[in-house]
Order: structure tokens, then sequence, then C-alpha cells
């Protein structure tokens, strides 16, 4: 049984990747926090968390066929959804900064922890190797 | 990799806010600045924001999601500066050397409350940027340790 990279280092390098994406897109909901008619974006993290494990484990539905539709729930290709405001302000803007704000530094936690997984499984294999 | 996204997008906000931050400094400045006719009196300025698309940015790399139309964004600039078009106040002042013949002179149609608010606005914004701006240089100090121990 060979060890690859990709099924060594399991979810946590996609969800490193989903974490880096969502903390630019929140970022641009914060830069544009003044601007007038911007709509808040953000990234479904769970669809693709989803979509990403369906494709490991081979869970997932395929598509054979052109008449087949895709099952996966809108947002698993990391497409950019927009917010639903709980306060719209008077110029059409929809950022609430505090909320942006909050996301981020959750998202840069949850970071943090994907990170430590990855790490801790680079450091696993290095143990491995060294037979220590 | 996106993670460097993060620097030009706080970047634009932070350049975006001084901006405005400047805009006020120079509407407080000149908000008690008299002149004798409607034509050379200081208008309050204001600058407008803008949502910069990263498609207006590189037109050949279209959106990679499916359902965004514009693809995700890449920060804030400023489109232009525009002048306030509220009424100017005239006050009735005779001595003063601007006075035109009826003994008016008109002051800058400049709120200074207004202005007030909207440089706490700015500098909040401004801070927000920078938190923004740190946390992902901390996300990518981590990201450069990956692997060692």
């Amino acid at each position: 049984m060979a060890i690859t990279f990709d099924k060594a280092l399991g979810i946590h390098e996609h969800a490193l990747q989903a974490r880096v994406k969502r903390a630019e897109v929140l970022a641009n909901n914060l830069a544009n926090a003044d601007t007038p008619g911007y709509k808040a974006r953000d990234v479904d993290f769970q669809a693709m968390m989803q979509k990403a494990q369906d494709s490991m484990t081979g869970f997932g539905m395929t598509t054979t066929h052109s008449g087949h539709m895709d099952t996966s729930s809108p947002g698993a290709d990391g497409e950019l959804l927009y917010r639903t405001p709980h306060q719209p302000s008077i110029d059409g803007n929809t950022v609430d900064a505090q909320a942006e704000q909050t996301r981020f530094m959750r998202n840069a936690m949850d970071y943090q922890a994907s990170f430590q997984f990855l790490s801790s499984r680079f450091s696993g294999l290095t143990k491995a190797l060294k037979g220590e | 990799m996106s993670l460097g996204n993060i620097f030009d997008i706080a970047g634009s906000g932070m350049t975006a806010q001084s901006l405005r931050l400047n805009t006020t400094a120079s509407n407080i400045a000149n908000a008690e600045t008299a002149s004798s006719s409607t034509d050379t009196t200081y208008r309050a300025r204001k600058p407008v924001f803008a949502a910069i698309q990263q498609a207006m940015l590189n037109p050949d790399q279209q959106g990679f999601g499916m359902g965004s139309e514009e693809g995700p964004g890449a920060g804030v600039r400023v489109e232009g500066i525009v002048e306030s078009d509220a009424e100017l106040q005239m006050r009735y002042e005779p001595n003063h050397p601007a006075a035109n013949e009826e003994g008016y002179v008109y002051y800058p149609n400049v709120n200074v409350v207004e202005e007030m608010a909207d440089m706490m606005s700015s500098s909040r914004s401004f801070q927000m940027n920078v938190d923004v701006m740190n946390t992902a240089k901390s996300m990518m100090q981590r990201i450069l340790t990956l692997g060692q121990q």
C-alpha cells in the first residue's frame, strides 16, 4: 500500500484552501463596507466541504449522462452567494461590518485549526519515515 | 495564492478610507472660508466609492464560479470626488472684507457635525482594514511553517 500525499493529508488540505478563499471574500466585504450599492457575499463552506468529502470517499453522485442533474447544493464549487441583510442601508449596501469582522476572525481561527491538523499530518509522516 | 490578494484588498480599502479622511480634513479646514460670490465659495467634497471586480483587472480570466457573473471582488476604488450641491449659507456681515454690495457673504455648505461623524466612520473602517491585513499576515506566516518541527 503506497502512501500518497492526497490520501495522507485528508480533507484538511481542501479545508485550508476553502478557508483562504473565504478569507479573501470576507476581506473584500470589509473593504467595501462603505461602497454604495455593494452587496455582501460569502461562500458556502459546508457545501464545499461536502463536495470535497464526497469526491474523496467516492460516495458522491457522478453524472455520466447529459440528462443527469447535478445533485450537489448550490455553492459547492465555491461560487459566491449573496448574503441576506439584516439591516440594509439606504444606499443599497448590505455589508454589516461588525458581523463580517466576526466572521473573518472566526474564519482565521478555523484556518489555524485546519492548519494544525495539516501540520500534524506532516509531522506524522516525518515520524513514519524516520522510524523513530 | 489568494492570501496575497487579501493584502491588495485591504490595501485598497485603506487607500480609499484615507482619501475619505483627507476630504473630511479639507472640508473641516474650509468650514469657515467665506467668499463674496456663490461661484468661488468652497463646497463640501465627498468621495464616491465603487467596488473593483476581478474581471476588470484581468479580462481574459473569466469568473470561476458558474453562479457569479462578475467573479470575486478585488477591493474598493475611489471613482471620483463630487462637490455637495447643498445650499450655501448666506450670512449678513457688512463688516466682512469679502461682503458684497448688499452686505452678504457666502459660507461653505459644510456640515461640521456630519464631517466629524464621517471622520469617525472612516477611521474605524481604516482600523478594520488594518486588522484584516494583520490577520492575513499571520495566516501567511503560519503557512510558511508548514511541515516544520
